[in-house]
């Protein structure tokens, strides 16, 4: 197990936005959260990544260095512990090139090198061979999501798909444990959309977990190991893929609102 | 734009300065017998609406076309050693023929601003924190000068680097309670503390001295040789005769050699880790937080970096002027900084040093204006930002590539705040 998610909640004023949710991401699998709009899915999310503080519950981070309690820690400390996401709407820095992008990602273990700013000033330190191997990691990273011929270009230059990738790419240079993506398929063509699907094999392989929230079918069908589904801040179905697909209940989720008001 | 449409805006905007100028010009109190007396200025308020009118239209119609003066590629291939030649001529600027105690008062004065712009460049222009009251840092600077040196008799060299860790200081305190901020709530409250900071060192009259200032603030010496024409000065050890000038241009190499510091440490900064996760800051925050940054302590190594500089050049201005009061920190100076950073392009150190000459050159040099100065200066910074929106240098150099490092086109790169 990676992650263990136990009764969450999260409030906004009077809105419930996610209800007392439970579900475990075990360690080496692709876990995708799915549900229709407004299911409370990115907030979920924003409780595990620290941008919200969530109202209840425990978030339990299992990492190498043993459980990290994820509710408690405020958010830049959480990426440190090994979670890394992407953005619903994408968040890259665009005025940066692809590479300077890669290189933000690896700032802990940078500024690590440089004697926290100081000895670098002075150039006093072993920062050029850690930059060296920064930019090693970025490469690798590049040509996993084919963008390494557009290294120096400003990020923001890029087409939309591109920018995708390179929010994934981005992530991965921060060596997470657990990868969060939020829609990562969003806007993407069927082509890209396969690329993708080969690219998170790809990183499951490699030993990173993955939590996926998505709205292409055919992609979480294809590639996670277990399906979790969110329908009004509640969790109502959550198992292998195949099963939930036949479960009458998220079927009834996706169909719309006039069966769920039968079924309240 | 289409003519009528332009005319339409035109004639509103004719419309609007009527409303703003009928009260502010065309009435006027004019003391006579018994009272006050009021005076109708009508024919000033329709020059002014026809001139706003003209204005807009003019605006208008060039709106259509593109206005961006874009560099012409021999320009952009002469630029390269343009760098090298602008500084190689700033050394040699003290020996040249022409150049007198005027010139070389000036030369400081630029100088000194040049330095306060990289110094605000770093928290504006790299981090994108919108800081209205740099000139805080400044006055602390001068002040914990002066009163260091003045009430412990340290020596110049003593009291800088302990000027500027005390701004910096300033610039962690300031910077706790306000990095929470962001935009406009960052703008104003350090704008407040920089207000604070002028009324502590007006009131605080034990202290301060108040709005008498501080003065007989000692001179600098050049490894304890004082600029003096008595025995044992620096006249007398290289058997030179005493001139005046030689403290002058003394000073001038201290503010070049105190402004090139600050330029080569952003630059070395830039292509660190800290300089970049501050650019990152500027163009999207939350994702400096997604990935790990810890975006307070960036901030505030971002302020007290600023502050330290600015601190510098306080010193340096107590040190030269040998009198100080809180008259010359006000909001105004602030202003003119940021203008500075603003004109010259944010992150960019060319511009800013293009935009501190454009700005105190060319308000030094049109001193005979009396008045007009500050309207031909307003009019300039419009046209400035109307042609180039983006600043003097409105693109980003990248600080790393696998191939040719290509500059950023400013539309990509993010203001910040
Ligand atoms: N910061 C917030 N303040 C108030 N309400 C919020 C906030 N964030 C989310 N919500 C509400 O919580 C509910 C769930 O939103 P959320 O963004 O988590 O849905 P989602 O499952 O990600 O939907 P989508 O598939 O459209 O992205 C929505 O009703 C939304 O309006
Ligand atoms: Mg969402």
């Amino acid at each position: 197990m990676i992650l263990d998610v136990e009764n969450l909640t999260m409030r906004f004023g009077g809105l419930t936005a996610v209800h007392a949710v439970s579900f475990q991401a075990r360690r080496g699998e692709i876990t995708a959260l799915i549900g229709p709009n407004g299911a409370g899915k990115t907030t979920v999310f924003n409780c595990i990544t620290g941008f919200y503080r969530p109202s209840e519950g425990r978030l339990t981070l299992h990492a190498a260095q043993g459980p990290v309690a994820l509710q408690k820690l405020p958010g830049h400390r959480i990426a440190r512990a090994g979670v890394a996401r992407s953005f619903q709407n994408i968040r890259l820095f665009p005025g940066m090139t692809v590479l300077e992008n890669l290189l933000v990602a690896q700032h802990n273990r940078l500024m690590a090198a440089t004697g926290w700013g100081i000895g670098a000033v002075l150039g006093l330190s072993r920062y050029p061979a850690a930059e060296a191997a920064a930019v090693q990691l970025a490469r690798h990273w590049l040509e996993a999501t084919q963008l390494l011929a557009r290294a120096d270009d400003p990020a923001g230059a890029l087409p939309y798909g591109a920018q995708r990738r390179l929010e994934i790419a981005r992530a991965m240079c921060t060596e997470p444990a657990l990868l969060c993506l939020d829609e990562p398929a969003a806007g993407l063509n069927p082509r890209e959309s396969d690329e993708l699907a080969a690219l998170l094999l790809r990183i499951r392989a490699q030993g990173t977990s993955i939590l996926l929230i998505e709205h292409d079918m055919g992609v979480v069908m294809r590639i996670s190991d277990r399906v979790v589904v969110l329908d009004h801040g509640r969790k109502i179905a959550d198992g292998p893929p195949a099963e939930v697909r036949a479960d009458p209940k998220v079927i009834a989720a996706y169909l719309g609102d006039g069966d769920e008001d039968e079924a309240a | 734009m289409k003519p009528a449409a332009a005319l339409r805006d035109a004639a509103l905007a004719a419309l609007v300065a009527f409303g703003l100028f009928a009260p502010l010009v065309g009435l006027r109190t004019e003391v006579a017998e018994g009272g006050l007396a009021l005076r109708g200025r009508w024919d000033d308020v329709a020059w002014l609406c026809l001139l706003a009118f003209l204005g807009r239209f003019a605006l208008m119609a060039l709106a259509g076309r593109r206005l961006h003066v874009s560099v012409p590629a021999w320009l952009h291939r002469a630029s390269r050693y343009a760098v090298p030649c602008c500084l190689g001529l700033v050394v040699v600027l003290p020996w040249l023929p022409f150049v007198e105690r005027y010139e070389l008062d000036l030369g400081i004065l630029v100088l000194t601003y040049v330095m306060l712009g990289w110094g605000l460049n770093i928290v504006v222009g790299l981090a994108g924190l919108l800081d209205l009251g740099y000139v805080a840092f400044y006055a602390v600077g001068a002040y914990s000068y002066a009163l260091l040196s003045l009430s412990f008799g340290l020596s110049f060299w003593v009291c800088l680097p302990l000027a500027g860790i005390l701004a910096a200081f300033a610039g962690v305190l300031l910077g706790f309670p306000v990095l929470r901020l962001r935009g406009d709530y960052l703008a104003i409250v350090t704008l407040a503390f920089g207000e604070i900071i002028r009324v502590v060192l007006t009131n605080w009259v034990s202290l301060t001295g108040g709005p008498n200032g501080l003065s007989g603030i000692p001179r600098p010496g050049l490894f304890g040789l004082a600029f003096t024409s008595e025995e044992g000065g620096f006249a007398d050890f290289f058997g030179l005769e005493y001139d005046p000038v030689h403290r002058v241009i003394f000073l001038y190499y201290l503010i070049l050699g105190l402004a090139l510091l600050t330029n080569w440490v952003t630059l070395r900064l830039r292509r660190q880790p800290l300089g970049r996760a501050w650019e990152a800051l500027r163009e999207d925050e939350i994702a400096c937080r997604a990935l790990g940054i810890n975006v307070t302590v960036t901030k505030l190594t971002a302020f007290a970096i600023g502050a330290m500089f600015a601190g510098f050049a306080g010193s340096f201005f107590a040190t030269r002027q040998a009198f100080i009061s809180p008259e010359s920190f006000t909001f105004i100076e602030s202003a003119i900084i940021l203008a500075i950073v603003v004109l010259g392009g944010m992150g960019s150190q060319l511009g800013v040093a293009i935009a501190a000459l454009l700005l105190i050159g060319g308000t030094e040099l049109f001193r005979d204006l009396a008045e007009w100065r500050m309207l031909i200066f307003g009019a300039a910074m419009v046209v400035i930002m109307v042609v180039r929106p983006r600043g003097l240098v409105g693109t980003r150099t990248p600080s790393i590539a696998l191939g040719e490092r290509r500059a950023i086109g400013g539309n990509y790169v993010s203001e910040g705040h």
